[in-house]
């Protein structure tokens, strides 16, 4: 066996996470059942929800708002659940134990995972906004593209930066945090504006649910789709600003309850054994 | 660089067990107690013992995923609770049993993933993967995916997941559990091939059968109820356990067998003749000269039916070298407590 000389510091961490992002990508392949369950099923819900603003007559853009919100409910759900869930069997199955022992540590593990969904779930994406095309005819018009980019990635990064903080607490404190989360969820639907434009909620309600980065998010790109009529939040640029401070402030509270999750799973000698 | 792979002092680790209806308060396992151990650094080391010893939760606390409770332990010298980052760059860990991975992917890809944990370039990871599956014997198999192997198949798999990213000290919890007698055989085979390839690579592995520790390690500790009851080489072990292998040979009637006693280097012999047949047991003072035994029966025309090894159990090499039988060993440590 020859010597391979192994990589450390950024390349390590690419490396890793690539890695880790590989199983998720490739089983959207390899396991059909995935994409029926992830995008059609899901797809069905937003339909649901097209039908009844058009049964109330409502103007076309709520049709809009309707499929963006259904798009946008994919990453909310991959983060809440899938992220979890998956983390969840990597602990049972023993992946966790051996991804604590290896030198890249958890963070690039994780970072892997988030791709991984992040990719699965941009299928889904995709599907729910050429249905709204196709079946709904809506038309999307991006302004200012650079822009909306900018709002996405930095939206997503903060989310999937939420979603590691979450994952690690459902390990640490077991069914009670999923319990919790599960009860937060409908609240949450209606609290980041996912089927209407969040102002209706009122200003200072739609800043306090600002904290779930999908909110401005949203809102945000709703404002690039829709300038004429979208009632906005805030201005773009400065929704966009929070978001950043969203992403380092998740980004910091994913490496603390990692590194937490890490010392007491050390010192009690198990991950929460409350599942 | 220290010249001790491993070194632990007093180690010892408790679990909080939690409340139960026997138990209602919860209470405090100790699981190792008072480990002191020196590795020094190319050695093949085992942890010999019985379930419950204490043998995973002493590994755990090596490849740290554990704090010690009390005690200190070194991996490479550095300290397993403060500098574990230098640690986990020199080391990796295989259990026996253990289902790791994504059973969607394939052997090969599977493979891939663990390596770049460790920062491998992946043309080169996947050259490495490929000549440890042929040296296993899984390269047929490479492209199968994971969900569809043997336990047999997998454990060998994962045996090259440790082996991998080369690392300077090898954790092998239980490497042959489960697998048949040839697949034992074969694992063993590939561990004692890689540290001799690899001079000054440090193997620690845990195991409850004297055979394999006998057959794998330089040097083997006994340990039981969290605590060393011994640490030697196998042949030091086997010498104090004097009698605890021997071989059964079962001949064409020989009618008195003391001959057989005057063969070079057998020690004890003990004939019983059965139904046109005599059942010999052995005792010799090694496994070459049944050699001479043989070729003394093929000189006086004895058929020889059947030849079988009987290895002296964990439980025998207890027995002689604590002079207590492990219950009643567990029954002195009750007592302690
Ligand atoms: N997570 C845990 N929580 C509570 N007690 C534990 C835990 N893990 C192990 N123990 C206890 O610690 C003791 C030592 O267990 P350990 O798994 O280290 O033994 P072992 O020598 O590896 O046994 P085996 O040969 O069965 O694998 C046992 O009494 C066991 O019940
Ligand atoms: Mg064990």
């Amino acid at each position: 066996m020859s010597d391979i000389p192994r990589a450390t510091g950024l390349t390590r961490v690419l490396r890793a996470s690539r890695g880790r992002s590989y199983p998720r990508i490739i089983g959207l392949f390899r396991e059909r059942s995935w994409l029926f369950y992830d995008t059609v099923l899901p797809l069905l819900g937003t339909i649901a929800f097209v039908y009844v603003y058009k049964a109330l007559g409502a103007p076309d853009r709520f049709v809009g708002y309707v499929i963006m919100g259904g798009a946008a409910m994919g990453f909310w759900m991959n983060v809440m659940w899938s992220m979890a869930a998956q983390f969840y069997w990597d602990k049972q199955g023993g992946n966790l134990e051996l991804y604590l022992v290896s030198p890249c540590g958890l963070v690039p593990i994780l970072l892997g995972m988030s791709v991984g969904g992040f990719a699965n779930t941009l299928m889904r994406t995709v599907a729910i906004v050429v249905v709204g095309a196709v079946l709904f005819h809506v038309t999307y018009v991006i302004h200012q593209l650079p822009v909306f980019v900018a709002v996405f990635a930095v939206g997503i990064i903060a989310l999937y930066g939420l979603g590691i903080t979450f994952a690690s607490l459902f390990l640490l404190w077991g069914r009670e945090a999923w319990h919790m989360a599960n009860l937060l969820m409908e609240p949450v639907f209606l609290g980041t504006g996912f089927y209407f434009p969040v102002r209706a909620l009122g200003f200072w309600v739609a800043i306090g649910t600002s904290i779930i980065p999908l909110t401005l998010a949203l809102d945000a790109l709703r404002q690039l789709l829709f300038p004429e009529t979208h009632p906005a939040l805030l201005p773009v640029r400065i929704e966009l600003a929070i978001l950043g401070g969203l992403a380092v402030l998740f980004a910091f509270t994913a490496r603390l309850s990692l590194r937490k999750m890490e010392f007491l799973a050390r010192r009690e000698g198990r991950l929460s054994l409350r599942f | 660089m220290s010249t001790l792979a491993i070194e632990t002092r007093d180690l010892v680790r408790t679990y909080r067990t939690r409340k139960s209806a026997q138990n209602p308060s919860g209470g405090t396992v100790v699981a190792v107690d008072g480990i002191t151990l020196q590795i020094p650094r190319g050695e093949l080391f085992g942890l010999l013992g019985p379930n419950g010893a204490g043998k995973t939760t002493a590994i755990k606390v090596l490849v740290t995923l554990l704090l010690p409770t009390s005690g200190s332990a070194r991996v490479a010298g550095f300290d397993v609770a403060r500098e574990t980052q230098q640690i986990r760059e020199r080391i990796s860990m295989v259990s026996g049993g253990e289902s790791s991975g994504y059973g969607l992917l394939t052997v090969r890809e599977q493979l891939w993933m663990f390596s770049q944990f460790y920062g491998l370039p992946s043309r080169a990871a996947l050259g490495r993967i490929d000549e440890l599956l042929k040296v296993v014997g899984l390269f047929e198999e490479r492209h199968r995916r994971v969900s569809a192997l043997s336990s047999g198949m997998r454990q060998k798999m994962n045996l090259v997941r440790g082996l991998l990213p080369d690392p300077e000290i090898l954790f092998l919890d239980e490497p042959t559990l489960g697998l048949d007698v040839g697949a034992a055989r074969d694992v063993r085979a590939y561990i004692r091939e890689w540290v001799r390839q690899r001079p000054g690579r440090t193997i620690l592995l845990t195991t409850h059968y004297m055979h394999e520790a006998e057959e794998l390690c330089d040097r083997v500790a006994i340990i039981h109820k969290g605590a060393v009851v011994v640490t030697d080489t196998p042949a030091a072990l086997r010498h104090r356990a004097a009698g605890g292998s021997y071989f059964i040979l079962t001949t064409s009637l020989l009618d008195g067998a003391t001959w057989l006693g005057q063969v070079p280097g057998v020690q004890r012999i003990d004939a019983r003749d059965g139904d046109g047949s005599t059942e010999v047991r052995l005792e010799l003072a090694d496994d070459g000269v049944i050699a001479g035994v043989v070729k003394a029966l093929a000189d006086r025309d004895r058929r020889i039916l059947s030849l079988r090894k009987v290895e002296p159990s964990l439980e025998d090499v207890f027995v002689q070298i604590v002079g207590r039988r492990l219950e009643e060993a567990d029954e002195a440590v009750g007592r302690r407590e």
